[in-house]
């Protein structure tokens, strides 16, 4: 028998399997296909003062090995998340979740915080400064080790769940505003977001994306989100939720020895509905077939020794 | 919708460029004409979506046409090879609102889907009239297919090589019709419903991600709002849509 039970902030994970936010939608897509509970947690539609369409289409492109978005936080507004879907969520869904909070200014961030705080299923709160699709927002409050630390210390004096401030690795130096988050009192770093990227359509011989630029995810940014999430792990004792590019059991665990206390599952999602059910399906057999008991005891594990 | 394996039947050029795809397999989650599938095609990340042509109690046929790395692939691919498909996606037409003499409007890619769509209403006894355009009397294909339905087929090409010159909008006007569905370019569905006097279907074309209402990738907005031309469309009415 192996154990796959973790903690994050203190909150008990079945599993460290939890899709990333923006690839599930609010739950009901995936509930239609299979019972979600088996999920570790999710992650929810970021979610911003006012509704937004987000950017104009296209808005998704393929690369090798993964893809590009530039949706720009598409959502119903922070309002409507809370009066409609999150208790649709709640009818298909029983266990905490990751409530992800965008916002356009550091009192956004706070009151759309203090407003999801509020929501007794809300077990954390994700705060997304890392999106790379919008302007005067999203990315631009975590590029900076100053700006994170604000909203990061904006958000915590509204809240009293666990707040894990979620990065992007368009950065020079992600420790930096990892370390500048902890100062601020963050109980949880969550990274990596999509690295900004483009591709060109050669019959129009113009970008792809509307939006020129979006964010690249998918298998091909793994290497680049274990390195920096093994980076940061030497740099805070706060607990670290890893993705990108995790679409198998195998590359949960690879996230797990390199820092991550659980790890969220994002463009496997698009690709298929029934990533996250395979990953945590396959999940024992890899942990035997590499020797692994219990998950808690790998944490970090490639730094040892 | 369900995930299943398909296997590969026959994978035939029909005109250049457009091959004709017969999968067999587990195609039960197909329950009306305007559905897609959505087919995983080796060494792409993201699965491609293609409007059901024709489903059967064996199988479902796909007419696609080569315009990039996925559909080059998928035309490399041979007969007895699986595909990893989501089969049954999307909404599809809602024949109830045709009357007696609904009228297909297709123009290229668009044309596949009014193949079930035409056996449907021919089986619910209505009166099939379609117009099916293309650039040339070369890139036809399909039209035969339909007409021999039992549909009363006029065709439009824009350089005048065959049937009327023109699009499909200057074969509309003298044709009776109650209700019409459409599936073409943009600017087919603009010219469309600048000439349409009935009300009627559009099925949209998007650049997905997910195919499954996931990702928010191909979000339009309408009267009610943003919709996901996957999971709320991909057909959606005259009156949905904003001109």
């Amino acid at each position: 028998m192996v154990n796959t039970k973790l903690s994050l902030c203190g909150i008990a994970l079945d599993n460290p399997v939890i899709p990333a936010s923006g690839t599930f939608g609010y739950g009901h897509e995936f509930a239609e296909y299979y019972d979600i509970n088996i999920l570790g947690s999710l992650s929810t539609k970021g979610a911003t003062r006012e509704a937004r369409f987000g950017n104009p289409t296209p808005r998704i492109a393929e690369c090798a090995a993964g893809m590009l978005n530039s949706v720009g936080l598409q959502n119903p507004g922070v309002d409507a998340v809370i009066a409609e879907e999150l208790p649709r969520l709640a009818r298909v869904f029983h266990k905490p979740v990751l409530a992800n909070v965008c916002g356009f200014s550091v009192e956004e961030y706070a009151e759309n915080a203090a407003k999801l705080d509020k929501q007794p299923q809300v077990g954390w709160l994700e705060i997304n400064i890392s999106c790379p699709n919008v302007h005067c927002g999203g990315m631009s409050f975590g590029t900076d080790p100053r700006l994170a630390a604000e909203v990061t210390r904006a958000v915590k004096v509204v809240t009293t769940k666990p707040v894990m401030m979620k990065l992007t690795p368009n950065v020079t130096d992600i420790v930096s505003v990892a370390r500048a988050c902890e100062d601020a009192g963050a109980d949880g770093v969550a990274l990596i977001n999509t690295l900004m990227g483009m591709s060109i359509d050669l019959r129009s011989k113009r970008p792809v994306l509307a939006n020129v630029t979006g964010g690249v995810s998918g298998p091909a940014v793994k290497p680049v989100a274990l390195r920096m999430v093994y980076q940061v792990y030497e740099a805070v004792s706060i607990p670290i939720l890893g993705m990108g590019g995790v679409q198998s059991a195998e590359d949960v665990l690879e996230f797990l020895l390199s820092g991550a206390t659980a790890v969220e599952v994002g463009a496997a999602n698009v690709a298929d509905p029934f990533a996250c059910k395979n990953i945590i399906e396959t999940l024992p057999a890899a942990m035997a077939r590499y020797g692994i008991t219990d998950l808690k005891d790998i944490i970090g594990g490639a730094h040892h020794g | 919708m369900k995930k299943t394996t398909l296997m590969i039947y026959k994978n035939n050029p029909i005109i250049g460029g457009v091959y004709k795809l017969y999968l067999t397999g587990d195609v039960s989650a197909i329950h009306c004409p305007g559905q897609f599938v959505e087919l995983s095609v080796p060494g792409q990340f993201l699965r491609r979506p293609f409007s059901v042509c024709d489903w059967d109690r064996d199988g479902v046929t796909v007419v696609y046409r080569t315009v990039g790395q996925g559909t080059r692939r998928l035309a490399a691919m041979m007969p007895g090879e699986g595909i990893d498909a989501l089969v049954g996606l999307g909404n599809g037409f809602d024949t109830s609102l045709s009357g007696e003499k609904p009228l297909l409007i297709a123009g290229g890619s668009g044309v596949p889907m009014m193949l079930c769509l035409a056996k449907q209403l021919l089986a619910e006894g209505k009166t099939v009239t379609a117009v099916l355009g293309y650039r040339t009397a070369s890139d036809i294909f399909l039209a035969d297919d339909i007409r021999y339905l039992g549909v009363d087929v006029h065709l439009t090409t824009e350089d005048g090589s065959a049937g009327v010159r023109g699009t499909v909008t200057d074969a509309m006007e003298d044709l009776d019709y109650t209700y019409f569905y459409t599936c073409g370019p943009e600017a087919m569905f603009r010219a469309v419903n600048g000439v349409a006097n009935t009300s009627g279907q559009f099925s949209l074309e998007a650049r997905m991600g997910c195919g499954y209402g996931a990702c928010m990738g191909c979000t339009i907005e309408t009267v009610k709002g943003p919709k996901r031309v996957c999971k709320d469309g991909p057909v959606f009415t005259r009156e949905e849509l904003l001109w």
